[in-house]
């Protein structure tokens, strides 16, 4: 479904340019979840951001194909692009405390891409947010509806931040390390979420982590990434009982575990 | 937490709202006509038949008040919507888009903002002519500089927002997304800028017209008045007295608001 070939991005900066991605391609079919893992500046969020044509800018320099059901995605001007974002591709990001407006009542925001997609009525739209709210287990969404970002806890925003991305029935979520600035239960939450909205919708996930043991819970495959090139990839079982690969083995011992002793 | 009261604030929209009244009652009821001349009381002082006495051609200094306060509100009010509407359109396109355009722009801002205001609406009188309209799109013009600057730092801020960020995402386009998604995250630094912008206007036109190239006679208008008052300082002092201090409660009331404005804003940040 969505299909990356030799994708480079570089910025440019003063007189050059700094390229971050080196010719990377990966696939994600229908209904799959890949989970991207790297350190720090190893490419992962700014592939995320050039998948979803959010990296259409004077400053960066793109070559390769990003293909969304056969449509290139960097070969679109702006106003094609805008018909896929919100229709067919969501994104949820790290900070649920900046990525919601404050100022905007919270099933505004959720329905922000029917109104820019769709022709339905207010009421309609209101319907659509609150079943949306509900798939992402918000507890009242009527009440919700109407509150402001401040009134909500972090856990609570991130759910809001999902029901806004799955509320036009996307083919693909784009989740960059949507659990980073979660505590650990409300981190196992909103992974069990995500699982549950792949499964039950059907949408593939590319989900972007640091962290090799939620990845392990989620992905069904796993690309890893460093300095702008893939390492290796594979199936998630494949790659944590046999991986190839000396980087990979090394994020993988950073994996805390109870059998070990700390020195 | 104990809430401190906000003294700025509360005086400020107290000195102000009184002050508006006050106009807003001038603009139907005023004890004589503020042209009215009554030959028989020139320089009267203050009095019960004259609130406030009477000036050098015998007009009542009270009615005139009224009536030369709400000329100069109304200028400053037309001259801060100029300048605010034209600046934060100018201050969101530069800052959303950046680039060249930002580049001119705000080049050509800081030409403007480079002169002294003054002296730039003396050019702009001498090239245009004397009278109110020309007066409020003197000083617009002049007003257009600050507002820009303030809403294009506000955009630069917001626009690298994640919420921007994921309305972009969705594919809202860019006119919505600077007017729907980030001008409201501009209103609280924008209203208190908006209170100073009133101060700074009413003072402005005071001072053009105090220099005779603002609001023409026989209209009445606080900087004429006082200019007028000047030559009886000691034969009428009331005369100067209440057109002065007027001004000053005018432009007091607008300080305290703004500050007050900004406190606010400043303290729920």
């Amino acid at each position: 479904m969505l299909k990356i070939e030799d994708l480079c991005i570089a910025f440019k900066n003063g007189s050059g340019s700094a390229q971050v991605v080196h010719g990377i391609s990966m696939e994600i079919n229908d209904g799959e979840i890949v989970g991207i893992v790297g350190e720090s500046g190893s490419g992962k969020t700014v592939t995320a951001l050039a998948a979803s044509g959010l990296l259409k800018r004077g400053d960066v320099t793109t070559s390769g194909k990003i293909l969304l059901d056969d449509v290139d995605l960097l070969e679109c001007n702006r106003e094609k692009l805008r018909k896929y974002q919100g229709n067919d591709i969501g994104i949820i990001f790290q900070e649920p405390m900046t990525s919601l407006n404050p100022l905007m009542r919270i099933g505004r925001q959720v329905e922000e891409s029917l109104k820019l997609h769709t022709k339905l009525s207010k009421s309609e739209r209101k319907e659509r947010a609150i079943s949306a709210m509900r798939s992402a287990e918000l507890a009242q969404p009527e009440i919700l509806y109407n509150k402001y970002p401040h009134q909500l806890s972090g856990g609570m925003r991130q759910r809001v931040m999902i029901a806004a991305a799955i509320i036009s029935n996307p083919k693909l979520l784009i989740a960059d390390e949507p659990t980073t600035a979660l505590d650990v239960t409300i981190q196992a939450q909103i992974l069990e979420l995500l699982k549950k909205i792949n499964q039950e919708l059907g949408v593939s996930i590319m989900f972007i982590s640091h962290d090799l043991s939620v990845i392990r819970r989620l992905c069904d495959r796993v690309v890893v990434m460093k300095k702008g090139r893939i390492v290796e990839s594979g199936g998630t079982l494949e790659i944590f009982l046999n991986p190839r690969e000396d980087y990979t083995k090394k994020l993988i011992a950073c994996i805390p575990s109870r059998k070990k002793k700390r020195s | 937490m104990k809430k401190q009261k906000n003294y700025n604030l509360i005086i400020g929209a107290a000195i102000t709202g009184i002050m508006i009244l006050l106009i807003a009652m001038g603009m139907f009821y005023t004890p004589y006509e503020p042209n009215e001349i009554d030959a028989a009381a020139k320089l009267a002082p203050p009095s019960l038949s004259h609130f406030l006495g009477t000036d050098n051609m015998g007009r009542d200094i009270f009615s005139r008040i009224l009536d030369g306060a709400g000329t100069t509100l109304f200028i400053a009010v037309c001259v801060v919507a100029v300048g605010a509407v034209l600046g934060v359109i100018m201050g969101a396109l530069t800052g959303y888009y950046g680039g060249l355009l930002d580049e001119i722009l705000m080049r050509v801002n800081d030409i403007i903002a480079a002169f002294p205001s003054v002296l730039l609406a003396l050019v702009f009188i001498a090239i245009l002519g004397s009278g109110k309209m020309n007066v409020i799109i003197a000083l617009g013009i002049l007003f257009i500089p600050g507002f820009a600057r303030l809403t294009r730092g506000e955009f630069v801020r917001c626009k690298s927002q994640e919420y921007v960020k994921s309305a972009k995402l969705m594919g809202a386009s860019g006119s919505r997304i600077m007017l729907v998604h980030i001008l409201p995250n501009t209103f609280p630094v924008l209203f208190s800028s908006i209170a100073i912008g009133f101060n700074n206007a009413v003072l402005a036109e005071a001072s053009m017209s105090y220099l005779g190239i603002g609001v023409q006679p026989p209209d009445a208008s606080l900087g004429r008045m006082l200019s007028e008052s000047q030559s009886y300082i000691f034969s009428a002092p009331w005369y100067a007295l209440s057109t002065g201090i007027t001004i000053a409660l005018l432009i007091l009331g607008f300080i305290l608001l703004g500050e007050g404005l900004k406190k606010r804003s400043g303290g729920n940040a």
